[in-house]
């Protein structure tokens, strides 16, 4: 019988919830790493057993961990992160030059083939890859050359956050970096384009159409048609229908189209979920109402979906890695809340209930769907 | 025997019970005991100082016999009773806000 494991990555350690493929019932096993900071953990699609985590505090740096048992024993891996040759420098808040270094890894996402590979994403923005199990990292600093001397941190740091790896391209990847934009390759990593046409940041941007500077939050994609990409923008959700060369805004009747994370429903790919929040200096939702929005059209038309979720006095965020999919032939949906709420739905979205209440603030989300 | 108390965070990555134990070849320094210290756990390497560069992390701090040497040369040789273990070596994750 199916089952599904749920990674939250959280403020003070990681926690694996586990489920039958009812999704009523949940075991929980954590913290793991406590008091760490997790900004992501993820489980390989190659072979599930095969987890990865990023652990990190501001005091003692940043920590890989690699679980080859489904996150039951863990050990720590590679954790040398430097840049290719001479990094250069970014834009600092006040635009002026700032020097290009390593903080933390933001995101961590295994090959669609190989368990020994794994995508990192880091801040300063750039991507890693290891080949070896995470033992050791090398990055690709061709994305680095697509005008990283423009690149300018957002609120939170300057990230590179969401990885999309092409399951019908292996030599396509897409990335986000907040606040620069997002990029793609065709080459495996070789070379790096920005695919930002179509954006519009007026509030952000002295040029608001800008090639590089956008604050992305979050890309997502269906497996099944990879050249059609969604986008949670600083505002507005976008949309677009040839691997990001140009985005047409779909936010339709969105309460808000602020936000932070964008996912796809498993087997529909125009079924798009987003959290409408108020707005970047209110990261809450409109009116204290948590409400999830659903568009079965790929935008422009959104429904509410609140059942289960708490309408009245709910003033928490949903952090942009925070909501992921599983695979079942129901599927479900979950995202984490800075308030430690993970909620759930078996159905798409029709209904919801918390499956865990008081986590530390929930970072990252990722469900793997096992056989 | 050199004895170096690390912070909680640190102990439950190197899964040591509250002091780790190192053997120094040579003079006893901060670098020598962080070298020995990192080859002894290397999941530690990176944690207390930069990979590359050695510098101390900017929130760690060394402690000897009650005094902070975090700023002291990192070659300075330390007391008698760090290298005789009569007084541990302490590595610190500096407070920072409340």
């Amino acid at each position: 019988m199916s089952s599904v494991r749920v990674l939250v990555g959280t403020q003070k350690g990681a926690f694996i919830l586990t489920s039958d493929g009812k999704r009523k019932q949940w075991d929980i096993s954590g913290p793991h790493f406590a008091g760490w900071e997790i900004y992501h953990i993820n489980g390989s699609p190659a072979d599930p057993d095969r987890i990865y985590a990023s652990q990190s505090t501001g005091w003692f740096g940043q920590v890989i961990q690699r679980s080859t048992d489904g996150g039951k024993t863990w050990g720590p891996v590679g954790n040398k992160f430097v840049y290719e040759g001479v990094p250069g420098s970014h834009k600092w808040y006040d635009g002026s030059p700032h020097p290009w270094e390593f903080k933390r890894v933001w995101n961590l996402q295994p090959s669609l083939v190989e368990p020994d590979t794994i995508y990192a994403g880091v801040e300063d923005a750039a991507l890693f890859r290891s080949t070896d199990g995470g033992e050791s990292w090398q990055e690709f600093p061709g994305l680095r050359s697509a005008k990283g001397d423009l690149w300018q941190p957002g609120a939170g740091g300057m990230c590179l956050h969401t990885i999309l790896l092409d399951p019908s391209n292996p030599k396509r990847i897409f990335v986000a970096i907040s606040a620069a934009g997002a990029f793609r390759t065709d080459d495996g990593g070789e070379s790096w384009l920005p695919i930002n046409n179509g954006l519009k940041s007026p509030f952000e941007l002295p040029d608001p159409t800008a090639e590089v500077g956008h604050c992305v939050h979050n890309l997502a994609m269906h497996p099944a048609r990879p050249t059609v990409l969604y986008m949670q923008k600083h505002w507005d959700v976008m949309r677009s229908e040839n691997a990001g060369e140009l985005w047409q805004e779909v936010s339709g009747n969105l309460p808000s189209d602020f936000g932070f994370p964008i996912a796809v429903h498993a087997h529909e790919p125009d079924t798009v979920y987003v959290v409408p929040i108020k707005s970047d200096g209110e990261h809450y939702p409109p009116d204290g109402k948590l409400r999830v929005y659903r568009s079965r059209t790929g935008g422009n038309d959104w429904e509410a979906l609140t059942n289960g979720l708490p309408q009245a006095d709910c003033y928490v965020n949903v952090l942009r890695s925070a909501m992921a999919v599983d695979a079942l032939d129901s599927c479900g949906i979950y995202f984490g809340t800075t308030g430690g709420q993970v909620y759930a739905s078996a159905d798409s979205g029709d209904t919801w209930a918390p499956i865990v209440h008081d986590l530390p603030r929930v970072y990252s989300v990722e469900v793997q769907t096992l056989q | 025997m050199i004895r170096v108390i690390l912070p909680a965070h640190l102990q439950r990555l190197a899964n040591v019970h509250r002091e780790a134990e190192v053997q120094v070849a040579g003079p006893v320094t901060q670098r020598s005991i962080l070298d020995a210290l990192e080859t002894k756990y290397p999941m530690l390497r990176g944690t207390i100082r930069d990979q590359v560069t050695h510098e101390r992390r900017a929130f760690i701090r060394f402690f000897a016999c009650g005094e902070d040497i975090s700023f002291v040369a990192a070659d300075t040789r330390l007391a008698p009773a760090i290298a005789m273990g009569t007084e541990p070596f302490r590595i610190v994750g500096a407070m920072a806000g409340g």
